[in-house]
C-alpha cells in the first residue's frame, strides 16, 4: 500500500534522526553557478573535500548570454560562472562549460543525458528541480546551505512531506497542451495549495503526454508550493530514456527497466490527499496577474472584483495595477511586446517544433520582439537537424544560444519596464523579467500564435 | 550568522504581503554575487520595493516608514511578521540571507513556502508558524501600536503578543530546536554520520 513517492523515498533512508528530520541519502547533485559559489566556500572553511564527485554535474545557465557566448559583458556575472569551473576544477567535479556541446538549462541537460534516471534522488540548488520527477524521480529544490551538506556527505536532513495524488482523465481538446494543464491545475490548486506535499501526476491524460510534456508538467509543480511532481515511468519514458548519454547500456540497461517497472504506487496505495481533474474542461490557458495561480482560459475575462474574496481584494488589485490590466477585462486581442519561448519549462525539442508548426509559412509582427531560445545544445543541434530553424527565419524570427535567457534577469535578455511579454517561462512575478516588466504565462502554441499576430491570441483560431 | 537562539523579546516589522515571493525578498540581479557578505544581502532585502528605479526611497512601504525603519539591533525589529505563504517560488537562499543579513531573527506568519523555511532555519532565523487569528491578531496590534513587543521563547515553543497577552504554541522537532539553542548546523551532524552512509552505500 505504498505510494511511488514512499518507495523512492523508503529506499533512500540512511537514518532517522530522534524527534528530527530523516537523513536521506541523494543519487544525483546538479549544480549550477548562482546557488553554488558560497557551497563550495563551506567546503573550503572546514577543509574537507566533496564526498562523492562522480554523483554531482555541474553547468552554467542562469548567466549565459543567447546572443554569443564567448565572453559575459556583465562583471559579477562572469566571475559566477568562472567561479563554477574553478570550483569544479579544484573539487574533482564534471562541468558542462558555457558555449560547449553538452552545456544548458540544468533541468532539460539531465533528463536528455540520462543523468536523471527512474527511482532516482535528485536535488538542485534550484526550486524547478521538480522538473525531473517527470522521469520518475524523487527531485527536490535545495538551498545552498543543503547544496553544501551535499556536496560534504551526498545526503540531506528533511521532514518527510506528505503525499498528493493529482489525477487527470480523459482526452486533451484541440489547442492544449501540458502547459495548459499545468496553468489550469495551479489556478484551482493557488500558489500553495500543494505546500508541504509531495505530487504524483497520474491518470490517462498524464500516460498520453510525451515525455517533453510530461517535464514542463512536473518543472511547474513547485508553483502550487509542491515540493516534488513525480510521474510514474512507464514505455514512454523508457523509450525517451534508452541510448541517453548516460543511462544504463546492455544488460544492465534490462536490469534498470526491470526495476523500473515496479517503480509505480500500489493499487491500494493511500496518499494524504487526492485531487481530480478532467482533461476536457481545460482550454488553453494565459495568467493575467503576477502568480502562476492568476490565471483564466485564453477567451476568457479576468475575473470581476466581485468575484473575488473579500480577503483577497487588495491584492488582486495590485496585481492588475502592475500588469495594467482591468478588472473583467478580456486579454484575448490585447497587443504585446515581447514573445519568450524557452526556459526549464518549454525549452526542449517538442516546443520548438509545436511553435514552428504554427508560424511555418506566416511572418511575425513586425512589433514583436522574440526570443527563441533553446534549452541545450542537443536541443539546438535537433531543431537544426530538422530543419525547424529554416521554418522559424523564414517567418522572420531568429534561434538564439541555449541559456536561462529572459526567464529571469540574470542576463542580457531583460525585458524593458512597462512593456508586455507573452512567455512559456515559469513565473510573472512582479519584475521576474527584468524590473517593470509584466509577464503573461502561456504554453508555445499561444506563445507562436501571439507572436504573428502581435496580439494574445488563441492558437486554435490560427 | 551563527546565533543561539534562547528567549527573544522584540518589536516587529509588520509586512503585510501574502505570497511574498523570493524574488521579492531578493531580486535575481543580486543573485550573480559570490560574496557571503550579510550586509550586501542585508541592503538588498526588499530592494525593488525600498527604492524606486532611480534608488529612492519609496516612503509608503513599511521599512521607509519612521516606526519601522530602524535597523534591527536586540529589542527592536527583530521579528517580521509577515503575510501567508511566505517566501514562494526560487529557492534562492539569497532571501534568507537577505533576512538574515538585515538583522532579522524571527519570521512570524500562517504559512511558509517548504524550501525557504528550511533556508531561514539553515540561516540561524526562526520560521514561526501561527494560526490566521493570531497572525491578523499581530498585524492589528503593531498597526495600532508600533512599539508592540512579541516575545518568542523558543525552549518553551511558544510565541506571546504582549499587547494582548495571547499566546501561541509552534512547532519545531527536537533535533532542529538542540541545533538552533546550540549554534550547531546540520552539515556538521551529517559529517559525523559519514560510518552510516558508507553502510548505507554498501548495502545498496
Amino acid at each position: 500500500m505504498n505510494t511511488l513517492f514512499d518507495k523512492i523515498w523508503d529506499s533512500h533512508v540512511v537514518q532517522v534522526v530522534e524527534d528530527g528530520p530523516t537523513q536521506l541519502y541523494i543519487d544525483r547533485l546538479f549544480c549550477h553557478e548562482v546557488t553554488t559559489p558560497q557551497a563550495f566556500d563551506t567546503l573550503r572553511d572546514k577543509g574537507i573535500k566533496v564526498f562523492r564527485p562522480e554523483k554531482i554535474f555541474a553547468m552554467p545557465d542562469h548567466n549565459t548570454p543567447s546572443d554569443q557566448q564567448n565572453f559575459i559583458k556583465d562583471d559579477v556575472g562572469r566571475k559566477q560562472v568562472e567561479t563554477l569551473k574553478k570550483n569544479c576544477e579544484e573539487f574533482g567535479i564534471t562541468h558542462f562549460g558555457m558555449g560547449s556541446k553538452d552545456n544548458g538549462i540544468i533541468h532539460v541537460v539531465g533528463p536528455e543525458k540520462g543523468l536523471s534516471l527512474p527511482g532516482m534522488t535528485i536535488v538542485c540548488g534550484d526550486s524547478h528541480t521538480s522538473t525531473h520527477g517527470a522521469v520518475g524521480a524523487l527531485a527536490m529544490g535545495i538551498g545552498t546551505s543543503e547544496v553544501a551538506e551535499v556536496l560534504a556527505s551526498q545526503c540531506i536532513l528533511q521532514q518527510k512531506p506528505k503525499s498528493m495524488c493529482i489525477h487527470i482523465d480523459g482526452e486533451l481538446k484541440e489547442g492544449v497542451t501540458a502547459k495548459d494543464i499545468a496553468l489550469y491545475i495551479m489556478a484551482q490548486m493557488t500558489t500553495s495549495g500543494a505546500t508541504g506535499y509531495v505530487v504524483e501526476y497520474a491518470g490517462s491524460t498524464i500516460r498520453s503526454l510525451s515525455m517533453e510534456g510530461r517535464l514542463t508538467l512536473s518543472n511547474l509543480s513547485i508553483e502550487m508550493g509542491s515540493r516534488a511532481g513525480i510521474i510514474a515511468p512507464d514505455q514512454t519514458t523508457f523509450n525517451y530514456l534508452k541510448g541517453r548519454e548516460h543511462a544504463p547500456k546492455g544488460k544492465d540497461w534490462d536490469d534498470a527497466v526491470a526495476y523500473w517497472k515496479t517503480l509505480k504506487s500500489d493499487d491500494d496505495a493511500v496518499f494524504d490527499k487526492e485531487v481530480f481533474f478532467k482533461a476536457e474542461d481545460i482550454l488553453p490557458r494565459i495568467t493575467y496577474g503576477t502568480n502562476p495561480g492568476a490565471g483564466i482560459p485564453i477567451n476568457g475575462r479576468i475575473p470581476t472584483l466581485n468575484e473575488i474574496p473579500e480577503a483577497d481584494k487588495v491584492g488582486f488589485l495590485s496585481q492588475l495595477e502592475y500588469m495594467q490590466f482591468r478588472p473583467g477585462e478580456k486579454l484575448e486581442g490585447h497587443p504585446i511586446d515581447y514573445v519568450f519561448l524557452g526556459a526549464c519549462t518549454n525549452g526542449r525539442i517538442e516546443d520548438f517544433r509545436v511553435f514552428a508548426s504554427i508560424v511555418k509559412g506566416k511572418k511575425k509582427a513586425d512589433h514583436v520582439v522574440a526570443w527563441l531560445v533553446p534549452g541545450s545544445w542537443l536541443v539546438r543541434k535537433q531543431i537544426i537537424e530538422e530543419g525547424i530553424d529554416k521554418i522559424l527565419e523564414d517567418a522572420g524570427f531568429e534561434l538564439r544560444l541555449p541559456s536561462c535567457s529572459s526567464c529571469l534577469a540574470m542576463n542580457p535578455d531583460k525585458v524593458p519596464a512597462g512593456k508586455l511579454c507573452i512567455s512559456t517561462s515559469n513565473r510573472n512575478f512582479v519584475g521576474r523579467q527584468g524590473p517593470g516588466a509584466r509577464t503573461v504565462l502561456c504554453s508555445p502554441l499561444t506563445a507562436a500564435a501571439s507572436a504573428i499576430t502581435g496580439v494574445i491570441t488563441d492558437p486554435r483560431n490560427i | 550568522m551563527k546565533a543561539k537562539f534562547n528567549i527573544i523579546n522584540s518589536t516587529c516589522i509588520p509586512v503585510q504581503i501574502d505570497n511574498c515571493n523570493t524574488d521579492l525578498i531578493i531580486p535575481a540581479r543580486y543573485l550573480a554575487s559570490t560574496t557571503r557578505d550579510p550586509k550586501f544581502f542585508g541592503n538588498a532585502f526588499m530592494h525593488d520595493l525600498r527604492y524606486d528605479a532611480e534608488g529612492k526611497p519609496i516612503s509608503d512601504f513599511v521599512l521607509n516608514q519612521p516606526a519601522f525603519s530602524e535597523t534591527p539591533h536586540e529589542g527592536v525589529h527583530e521579528i517580521i511578521v509577515g503575510g501567508q505563504n511566505w517566501g514562494s517560488g526560487s529557492s534562492r537562499e539569497h532571501a534568507a540571507w537577505a533576512i538574515a543579513g538585515y538583522g532579522v531573527r524571527v519570521v512570524i506568519t500562517s504559512s511558509f513556502a517548504d524550501i525557504h523555511r528550511n533556508n531561514l532555519l539553515n540561516c540561524f532565523v526562526l520560521p514561526v508558524v501561527v494560526t490566521k487569528d493570531f497572525q491578523q491578531e499581530l498585524f492589528d496590534s503593531i498597526n495600532k501600536n508600533p512599539d508592540t513587543k512579541v516575545t518568542v521563547d523558543v525552549p518553551n515553543q511558544t510565541v506571546t503578543n504582549n499587547e494582548t497577552g495571547h499566546s501561541e504554541h509552534f512547532e519545531i522537532n527536537g533535533y532542529k530546536k538542540y541545533c538552533l539553542m546550540n549554534a550547531l548546523d546540520d552539515i556538521d551532524f551529517l559529517l559525523e554520520s559519514r560510518e552510516k552512509i558508507e553502510t548505507y552505500e554498501r548495502q545498496k
